[in-house]
């Protein structure tokens, strides 16, 4: 290879990884920003400052979802890490993939009694996708908590 | 192999070549898509919690794949055109953006579609969401930036440039699921066997579809390419002699 040749391979190589270190160092200094919600763990630990609005993220715990009557109306139910369980409340409807034992992310803020005060819930799936008959295959092996 | 590359890089060669490979690829990307789209879509069993909902995912991975492997292909042409000074990679990675940014689109565009009855949202700024916006945005800048110029030449090498300094972008989509929290679910480890998650019968028309898609995007660069060898060696005589020989028979170019 000739010497401009490799000059401008040098050239190349150090622009991906000049811009690679660069956004490498931004992302690296943003990466609590980057994260779209905060597990109970976290939350527990004290990663939120008390009365801000912020996004948690977890399993609805299995058992514990308790909801209104009337579509619309108050629901409560403990989200988890498996280590912290932290209550939720929230007044709205749910999007069709919420349920017990599934991701979900609630947006709003810790009130005085600990519960949080979620003014929207989206469900977040995961990435299995299964027919009816490998779930009951599955089932029969028994399912675990892991979020 | 390094004689092919070379060759390669020759717009002649290049035009008779994919020419000729042209019919085969169509008729290749019209059985991949149309048996992967009506398995994908009539004959796979619903998932267990989104029911039918789950199919815009044969066409959502397939278009997010092959946009984020457009942008890696535009970077791998923007750096030999700049090392090699091959016109022929320049050529290709002009016909890489807008093909890129169509896909990019469509993947945002179905994944919005796919959000609202699973998630309860069409948008949230997650990394893996916003990371892909961002490739969105270099694809038309990319193009923007080759149009701002006057000068072909210069206007090649500014690109070439920007491509590069975009492509970190792409492994960022890729581990972005992995690196932060998201709301965009992480990456599908398949299955082999039918009674586990991800099994072979819900994943293997995503690869027939996805293998016709990948036929669509190679024909629409190629064309593309072609248009611009055209335009470029419009005053060459192997150019001439094909427009006068298609204007002779009275029919399209081949």
């Amino acid at each position: 290879m000739t010497a401009p040749r490799k000059q401008r391979m040098a050239i190349v190589g150090f622009i991906v990884a000049g811009s690679a270190v660069a956004i490498g160092l931004v992302l690296f200094a943003l990466s609590e920003g980057i994260n779209v919600f905060y597990t109970p763990t976290e939350v527990a630990q004290g990663a939120v400052p008390t009365g801000q609005n912020f996004r948690i993220g977890g399993m609805v715990k299995t058992g514990s979802l308790r909801t209104g009557e009337l579509e619309g109306t108050l629901v409560e139910f403990l989200t988890t890490d498996c280590a912290i369980d932290i209550p939720v409340s929230f007044t709205g409807v749910l999007p069709d993939l919420f349920r017990e034992g599934q991701g979900v992310v609630a947006d709003g803020y810790i009130d005085s009694n600990g519960v949080f005060q979620a003014s929207q819930i989206l469900a977040k799936h995961d990435e299995n996708y299964m027919s009816a008959e490998s779930v009951a295959a599955m089932e029969a092996s028994g399912a675990t908590c892991d979020p | 192999m390094w004689q092919w590359f070379f060759k390669l890089s020759s717009p002649k060669w290049f035009y008779t070549i994919s020419g000729q490979l042209m019919p085969w690829l169509a008729t290749l990307t019209t059985l991949l898509l149309g048996v992967g789209l009506v398995w994908g879509l009539a004959f796979t069993p619903p998932d267990y919690q989104m029911g039918e909902n789950y199919r815009i995912a044969y066409i959502h991975v397939p278009s997010a794949a092959i946009a984020m492997g457009c942008y890696y292909m535009m970077a791998c042409m923007a750096a030999a055109f700049l090392i090699w000074r091959i016109k022929m990679a320049d050529m290709i990675a002009k016909a890489c953006a807008p093909v890129g940014m169509t896909f990019t689109a469509l993947a945002l565009f179905t994944g919005s579609v796919w959000g609202i009855p699973t998630w309860g949202t069409w948008w949230i700024w997650d990394a893996r969401l916003t990371s892909t916006l961002i490739m969105l945005f270099l694809f038309i800048g990319v193009m923007a930036l080759r149009s701002a110029y006057d000068s072909e030449a210069a206007g090649a090498k500014a690109t070439a440039v920007l491509t590069l300094v975009g492509v970190v972008n792409v492994p960022i989509i890729t581990y972005s699921v992995k690196w932060w929290n998201t709301l965009h679910q992480g990456a599908s480890s398949l299955s082999l066997s039918n009674t586990a998650a991800n099994p072979p019968q819900i994943w293997v028309p995503a690869f027939f579809v996805g293998f016709g898609l990948l036929g669509f995007y190679l024909i629409a660069i190629i064309l593309r390419t072609r248009n611009e060898i055209l335009m470029r060696e419009r005053r060459t005589e192997w150019v001439d002699e094909i427009l006068s020989a298609s204007k002779s028979k009275g029919q399209g170019l081949s």
